[in-house]
């Protein structure tokens, strides 16, 4: 007996596919689309409820995008562009994993972020924080075999944004992950802990309560870098697959 | 009536087992679960991060065959939306995918990864070079039309959304499709069908509005 199923499909019969069935977080702890507080909603969140869609071929598969996007250099962020990046080191590491705890090996992972005054390196971004000549913003990695993940980068600013009065975004860095399947897709982001920010930000309230913890990272005394980098701990959990139960006798023995 | 004495032991021969399953047991009813990263939007700053010089390419430039499909990404108002990303995951031009996953087995067509990523420009505007997809078993004992899979992300949407891109000079096979047929009506399903060009394919994605296309939940 066993009680999981592998990752491996089993072989087809006939003309039924029998097909990995990726669980969906229930709607009370999923980020909404739309969130009529965070004013960019407005125009562009889809108002009708979507369609469901049971997961074929297409969506149990995804790309396979693995080292080819990525070198070694894109996992260090403070020394791009020829020199040192100014502000706060630190380093950002966790695992992705799925639902069911199991880690996610081989998934890039890119993300983007402020530099140390809250500015982006972007031609929309009219923020008048200094741009950092030494930084980009732009790191990418492929998860190890236990689906580790680690950058090196700057902790980003603060910076205003024109939502509503006085607005101001909590510290974060953008993620980006593509798990092993069309379903496992995220984009997400990564906020440090006790930021005072939180409570007058849409784009964090929009979490429901009980998984805003799941967006805030750790801060890791152990993984400090003396007299060099702070460290920070974020596990990043994708959606798992369906599982067949234990089959159980009436005495709860498993048959 | 009598009473029992309370301190008698019952004659019993049943082995006592430990219920599983239950509550109060110590046993979980249901298998542990971590909760799911929240999503988040993509902010307007997504080109920093998201940006690949060969990102809208599904298939090597040049290859025999290659199609483009464009279209524009608009909100409820109509204006096109200059900050979204479109992403595209298909079958090759034979239904199969390049990932274990499949239970038929990994087919991997040299130069096309299957997948394809644009930014949105001025207009709204997306495209993404690629194969046309072949038929690609439903599941059911049927096959489904040619489709390419589809991520809209955008400033102002806190999650992606998903739709679908089918094809118009394909309607026997749309005709026929399990997802076509799940619709509620032909508008529903034009919403979905795109319309042959000189290079390829044209789909505009409306976020909002009367012609809101038909986003999935996956």
């Amino acid at each position: 007996m066993t009680g999981t199923t592998s990752r491996a499909p089993r072989p087809a019969e006939g003309s039924a596919l029998i097909l990995p069935r990726y669980l969906r977080e229930p709607e009370g702890s999923r980020t909404p689309v739309g969130f009529p507080a965070y004013k960019s909603t407005g125009l562009r969140a889809p108002l009708r409820t979507p369609v469901d869609l049971p997961h074929r071929l297409t969506e149990v598969t995804g790309p396979v995008l693995g080292e080819d996007r990525v070198t070694a250099a894109d996992a260090d962020l403070t020394v791009r562009l020829g020199g040192e990046a100014q502000g706060q080191r630190i380093i950002v590491f966790g695992r992705v994993l799925d639902s069911d705890g199991r880690p996610v090996p081989d998934a890039l992972v890119e993300v983007w972020q402020a530099n140390a005054g809250g500015r982006y390196r972007h031609v929309v971004d009219n923020w008048p924080a200094p741009l950092d000549p030494h930084f980009d913003g732009l790191g990418r990695v492929v998860t190890d075999s236990l689906g580790r993940y680690e950058f090196t980068t700057i902790k980003p600013g603060a910076y205003p944004w024109g939502n509503h009065h006085n607005a101001w975004r909590p510290a974060h860095i953008h993620f980006s992950l593509f798990g092993r399947a069309f379903t496992q897709r995220l984009v997400t982001q990564m906020y440090f802990p006790d930021d005072p920010l939180f409570g007058q930000d849409p784009i964090f309230q929009a979490i429901p309560p009980s998984a805003r913890y799941r967006a805030i990272s750790r801060f890791d005394l152990a993984r400090t870098q003396p007299d060099w980098a702070l460290a920070f701990e974020w596990d990043i959990v994708l959606r798992g697959t369906d599982q067949t139960p234990f089959e159980t006798d009436d005495d709860g023995d498993v048959a | 009536m009598t009473l029992s004495d309370p301190l008698d032991v019952p004659p019993s021969t049943e082995i006592s087992r430990p219920r599983s399953g239950r509550p109060g047991t110590g046993f979980l009813d249901e298998p542990l679960r971590l909760g799911t990263t929240p999503s988040a939007t993509v902010g307007p700053y997504l080109a920093i991060g998201l940006t690949w010089p060969d990102a809208p390419f599904a298939v090597a430039e040049g290859t025999a065959g290659a199609i483009w499909l464009r279209g524009r990404v608009l909100d409820g108002n109509g204006d096109a939306v200059p900050d979204a990303m479109v992403e595209t995951w298909q079958a090759d031009p034979d239904g199969r995918f390049a990932h274990p996953d499949d239970p038929r087995g990994a087919v991997v067509r040299p130069g096309f990864r299957g997948f394809g990523r644009s930014q949105t420009r001025d207009g709204g505007r997306y495209a993404i070079c690629t194969l046309k997809p072949g038929r690609v078993p439903d599941g059911e004992g049927g096959l489904q039309a040619p489709h390419v899979d589809v991520s809209v992300f955008a400033r102002g949407m806190l999650d992606r959304v998903v739709t679908r891109i089918y094809f118009a000079d394909e309607a026997a096979a749309n005709a026929e499709d399990v997802v076509l047929a799940s619709l509620p009506d032909d508008a529903a399903r034009a919403t979905l069908i795109a319309t042959p060009a000189d290079d390829g394919y044209l789909l505009d994605v409306h976020l909002q509005g009367a012609d809101e296309t038909v986003f999935f939940a996956v």
